[in-house]
């Protein structure tokens, strides 16, 4: 189920049934309304035929249907005339149903092509905007699998899925609805007019004089609208940071049993919804009503002049019933095409988003002569490395380190120093800034992103797995493994024993969340993974909690058989790991502080020193343990 | 999404009110088309302007009350639909707040702010909805053949026979398309899921060169979405127009019998003309309804979700005659104690007994999941024991009511956590009535008081949500000062000194074994350094017991703790 929480969806936009926000809703602008409107209509361009048959079918429906009352009131006129003539007492009087009859099948005949327009326009439709969709949301992965990981970490999930599914679906849907609702609306303004002008000038006049009251009663309520919104998206907000602060702080909100008193807060604030909420939609809810009245009006005064034209003979019966359904048909299009334009705003703000993101600054390509390492044998070494997150804060400054193949090279530090940083630099998720990285002896930045990747095999403690089966789940280590092979890297990863525990075996679908399986099951499978993929380079992260003991030991052993022959990188919790490395470095705030072995840096006192002491050893040296 | 309606009874009143506003609203709506075939029939006919002219004032205030109607019935459906939503959001938020870890744990967090903010208005929009448009359609229907029966009972019979008909077919669309609808949801979901999963997942994607693999897992779930939506839109295509052709070709029958019924001399041609607008009428109102297909199936998925919350039990709740322990002074003992969590094949702690006296530190140390922190949350009484129990003062605490419990405990979380508000709020959480003094005291014994006396505002210093604008170590201490003040009988810090640097670790617990003095301290840890100087130490592995005793002692009797204490402090220390 959706549970994006990207950005809340604001009570009053229901999901666009009526098409969109609502008359007096805030909208957003573009920054750009045109550039981004032009670019958006050329990805319709692709399309032009369909579209075109588009605005065809909705200009002949809307022609067909509009005609209709017309020729309807002809039939009218006929019945009035021969009543009125056999009222009169004319001899052999009566009502001409030939005539009538004929009217009733043109009549028939508008409607059934009227219809069948419509039918096909929306049928169109329907592929056009889909599609046109589809090649938008094609066109956003491409991208996010160009970005670099910069961007990933400077974007919140929720960010970048709101803009893919709720920027896409605001798009999406003005483009299955709004559009062909524009077209008709205008066409219908126009056609609708016309029509009433061939009736009665004055009668349309009379309606058209109805024009300026509906901005008169509109606008001051559209004005009231938007502060209440503006309450009631503010309370909106405030109560969903509360429910979200104490629903994770849950067990502090009991421990200090203050469970009534986070309700009483929610109750106040709830209440404040409330009061704003039920303003917003109450005012929200009277602007139909008084178009409504705006509208009845015009009905009064078209009946009324329409019966005093008739009794002067100006005009027809008939034509004062064509008027009514003209006049009723009149105001509809001009709240349309009022919401359209707050349709179109908030869409093109949409579109807007969307394109920023396709915009990004994209990886640099791998270079043409880029090469590749067919038989790696893991050697690594950093010369005159600098490197920084943002330009002006420098994390890593001339650091040079020699890794020889087969070597463990341990990462400490203490929580959030930072540790992924390395994993980015060796992997090439990041540029350096100075000095180069090499593999084997040849720059990183020379190979092909694909084969560089293939030299490192990965296994990180938040261990990611997808909704699928365990086989293909690790099968991800490598293209094309054989059921074989997988249940091989399972056995070495000891997993195997486990997983034929599970009902389906190898065949378990883990759900959603991955909550079938626990935590230390899941890391087995992704050494499983990492097993499969065989690379010459390690890069681990050592467990540390969530893991039961006889688990514990099995990833420690899974581990040193992965780290068998291959250079490894460990993010390092375990004494033993740290000590038995060839060398370590010490991170500290995101930059690395320290290097050498476990001697060196003891002896060196500096911060390895004290974060050791800390960690490990007792508290005061002096009270040794004996 | 109907079980949720039992929260609209308070309304009552207002929903049969705006119902039957509706229907004067409706009923003045078609009335208009009643006065204006008056109009034809007696005023042209006689060419009697006055006559005109009287009946248009009288629309005019028909018209008038009309929109009183609509706008009063706007008023109480703005008033019920927002105070649906107010009380289901406090009835959810109270259930969420009652649920223990257990509930927690099954739903999930982030899932359960969800129901509770986003699911909810997505109800509450359409409850609006369901007032507004909905209910105006059969209200429409029925007025509009009241209205034709008594203006021509006979020609009526055409209206009477098609409203079936549409309803059927509206229905038969509904049932097509609704289940449809609820397809495409599930596909959208399936969508953000590969996309979710694409973002959590990008390291690895990458680092297992998988890009393309990706790429047509998401094209794929997209082409699947697209197919669908484009397959509804097109069954929807059909019932606009349909239901214009059937309304339209009402019409048509309508002129027909009636102009046979007219010659006849049965009725007249105004009439006629106000009966093709009461089919015109329920036609726009029949409109509405179809509109919000779209919108139920959203709201009953979000309905299904919430229903899930009120049907989970809270598990843990209060005993009717709760017993006091008021005379101890924080005595904890465990008798016997065996958990395990629900679902897992092993409990996570079995036949635990132990004591923590007042006035001593029990620290108990282990590896990772060997059961420590179940120990504490047992204790809090998060959970349950599923045998065995576990005595406060005398008292077990499933006798006691939970606040009363948790009155008598400072709780120091592993990972620390904060609310919006102020740090002297933050500190007070411990204990409401705490004065400025005391708030400052246990600051400066958390070894907290230097950092927020060097912030610009000091204690009204406003922690963000989340707590992002302290570090972790800033936290930590915050969070002991909160305990510090609450000055409870029982302590228990859950592994709490992690994050902070080694001298202000010791200089912290210099300060809290004063503090501290008469209370009984339980105390979690990883490192063999803060646990040396307890009173006693209880060693866990694999959730028992594996030795209980002072440090020395443990040191010749326990292989567990000999073991962790290996590990941890180097050769030379140990030799």
């Amino acid at each position: 189920m959706s549970e994006e929480r990207g950005r809340h969806n604001p009570i009053g936009m229901p999901g666009r049934a009526f098409g969109g926000p609502r008359m007096g809703m805030p909208v957003e602008k573009a920054k750009d309304f045109k550039g981004t409107l032009v670019r958006l209509i050329g990805y319709l361009k692709p399309r032009k035929f369909q579209l075109f048959q588009v605005l065809l079918t909705a200009i002949l429906s809307v022609i067909f249907s509009i005609v209709s009352p017309k020729v309807m009131g002809k039939a009218t006129t006929k019945l009035f005339e021969g009543l009125m003539a056999k009222y009169k007492g004319v001899p052999g009087a009566g009502v001409d149903f030939d005539y009538i009859l004929r009217i009733l099948v043109i009549l028939g005949g508008l409607y059934l092509i009227s219809a069948f327009f419509s039918y096909v326009q929306q049928f169109v439709m329907a592929g056009v905007a889909q599609k046109t969709v589809f090649d938008m949301r094609k066109d956003i992965n491409d991208k996010l699998s160009r970005l670099p990981l910069k961007f990933y970490d400077s974007h919140t999930h929720g960010e970048i899925l709101s803009r893919v599914t709720n920027d896409v679906d605001n798009i999406s849907n003005t483009l299955q609805q709004s559009i062909t609702q524009l077209i008709t609306s205008i066409i219908t303004l126009v056609g609708v007019v016309a029509m009433m002008l061939t009736i009665s000038p004055l009668m349309t006049f009379i309606c058209i004089m109805t024009l300026p009251l509906y901005v008169f009663v509109t606008k001051p309520i559209v004005s009231r609208l938007q502060k209440y919104f503006a309450a009631q998206q503010k309370a909106l907000g405030e109560l969903n940071g509360h429910v979200e602060e104490m629903y994770t702080g849950h067990r502090i909100v009991k421990a200090y049993g203050r469970e009534s008193a986070s309700i009483d807060a929610f109750n106040k604030i709830n209440d404040r919804l409330y009061e704003a909420g039920w303003k917003a939609q109450f005012i929200s809810g009277i602007i139909m009503p008084f178009m409504t009245f705006l509208n009845n009006i015009a009905y009064v005064f078209v009946s009324v002049v329409g019966g005093i034209l008739v009794t002067r003979r100006a005009i027809e019966i008939g034509d004062v019933q064509a008027f009514i359904q003209y006049s009723r048909q009149f105001t509809q299009p001009l709240n349309q095409t009022a919401n359209i334009s707050n349709i179109i705003q908030s869409t093109v703000a949409s579109a807007e988003r969307v394109f920023e993101l396709l915009d990004e600054v994209e990886e640099t390509p791998d270079s043409t002569d880029a090469m590749a390492i067919r038989f790696p044998r893991g050697e690594v070494k950093f010369q005159n490395v600098d490197f920084g997150y943002s330009e002006d804060v420098t994390l890593i400054r001339n650091m040079n380190i020699d890794v020889k193949p087969g070597q463990t090279v341990a990462i400490v530090g203490p929580t959030g120093a930072g540790k992924t940083t390395l994993v980015n630099l060796l992997m090439r998720f990041y540029e350096i800034s100075g000095g180069k990285i090499t593999v084997d002896g040849v720059d990183i930045r020379e190979l092909k992103r694909e084969s560089l990747r293939s030299i490192f095999g990965m296994v990180l403690q938040d261990t990611w797995l997808f909704n699928g089966t365990i086989r293909d789940n690790i099968a991800y280590g490598r293209e094309g493994a054989t059921d074989e092979e997988i249940v091989r890297a399972a056995k070495a990863a000891h997993a195997d024993h486990f997983i034929r525990t599970l009902p389906d075996g190898y065949d378990t679908v883990l759900n959603e969340e991955a909550s079938n399986i626990s935590q230390g099951q899941k890391q087995l499978l992704t050494i499983a993974r990492a097993i499969l993929a065989n690379p010459a380079i390690l890069i681990l992260d050592e467990a540390t909690s969530s893991v039961d003991t006889r688990t514990e030991v099995h990833i420690q052993r899974a581990m040193a058989e992965l780290m068998k022959g291959r250079t490894s990188f460990v993010i390092a919790h375990r004494l033993s790991t740290i000590r038995d490395a060839d060398f370590i470095l010490v991170m500290n705030e995101g930059s690395i502080v320290e290097k050498g072995s476990h001697k060196e840096l003891m002896a060196r006192g500096g911060f390895y020193a004290d974060l050791y002491n800390s960690q490990f050893a007792g508290g005061k040296p002096a009270e040794k343990a004996v | 999404m109907i079980r949720l309606f039992r929260f609209l009874k308070p309304y009552t009143g207002s929903v049969i009110a705006v119902l039957a506003l509706m229907f004067f609203q409706s009923l003045s709506q078609l009335y208009l088309p009643t006065l204006m075939a008056d109009i034809v029939d007696i005023g042209i006919v006689n060419g009697d302007t006055n006559y005109m002219i009287r009946v248009g004032g009288l629309m005019l205030l028909v018209a008038a009350a009309g929109s009183i109607c609509a706008i009063l019935a706007s008023l109480l459906s703005a008033k019920t639909a927002t105070g649906f939503g107010k009380t289901l959001r406090n009835r959810v938020f109270s259930r969420v707040g009652s649920f223990s870890l257990h509930e927690f744990d099954r739903i999930g967090t982030a899932s359960l702010i969800t129901r509770t903010t986003n699911d909810i208005t997505q109800i509450q929009q359409v409850v609006l909805m369901l007032l507004r448009m909905m209910a105006m359609a059969p209200m429409m229907c029925v007025g509009g053949v009241i209205m034709a029966v008594s203006m021509d009972a006979t020609l009526s019979l055409v209206i009477v026979a098609v409203i079936p008909l549409l309803a059927a077919a509206i229905l038969v669309v509904a049932r097509k398309g609704m289940p449809l609808f609820k397809t495409i949801q599930g596909k959208l979901d399936r969508l953000n899921l590969v996309l979710r999963e694409g973002l959590t997942g990008i390291r690895v994607i990458r680092a297992f060169n998988r890009i393309n693999y990706e790429k047509k897992r998401f094209s794929d779930a997209s082409l699947d979405l697209t197919d669908t939506t484009i397959k509804v839109h097109r069954i929807m295509a059909v019932l606009m127009p349909g239901m214009m052709l059937v309304l339209n070709f009402t019409t048509i029958a309508i002129i027909w019998f009636g102009g046979i019924r007219i010659d006849n001399g049965n009725m007249q041609v105004g009439s006629l003309m106000a009966f093709i607008q009461y089919v015109m009428q329920i036609m726009f109102s029949l409109i509405m309804v179809s509109m919000v297909f779209v919108m139920i199936p959203r709201a009953s998925a979000s309905a299904v979700r919430i229903n899930e919350v009120f049907d989970i039990a809270p598990g843990i709740q209060d005993p009717e005659h709760a017993k006091n322990a008021d005379f101890g002074k924080g005595l904890v003992e465990f008798n016997d104690v065996t958990f395990s969590y629900p679902g897992a094949e092993r409990p996570a702690v079995s036949n635990i007994s132990f004591s923590a006296r007042p006035g001593e530190v029990t620290a108990i140390i282990g590896g990772t999941g060997s059961g420590k922190s179940t120990l504490v949350n047992l204790i809090l009484r998060f959970y349950d024991v599923d045998s065995g129990s576990i005595l406060i003062d005398g008292v077990d605490i499933r006798e006691m009511t939970q606040e009363s419990l948790r009155t008598k405990i400072g709780f120091v979380p592993q990972t620390s956590i904060l609310f919006t508000g102020t740090i002297a709020d933050n500190i007070r959480y411990g204990r409401e009535d705490a004065t400025d003094e005391e708030i400052e005291r246990a600051a400066r014994i958390a070894q907290a008081a230097e950092f927020i006396s060097g912030m610009k505002e000091g204690y009204e210093t406003v922690i963000a949500q989340g707590g992002t604008n302290v570090s972790g170590g800033q936290k930590q201490r915050l969070s002991i000062a909160r305990a510090l003040v609450r000055r409870p009988e029982i302590y228990v810090f859950d592994d709490s000194f992690s994050a902070l640097d080694f001298k202000t670790d010791a200089k912290l617990r210099e300060a809290l074994k004063r503090e501290t003095a008469d209370a009984a301290v339980i105390l979690v840890a990883q490192r063999v350094s803060t646990v040396m100087d307890a009173d006693r130490i209880i060693v866990m592995d694999e959730g028992r017991v594996a030795g209980i005793g002072k440090h020395k002692e443990l040191m010749s009797t326990c292989g567990i703790y000999r073991e962790i204490v290996s590990s941890q402090l180097s050769e030379e220390e140990l030799a």
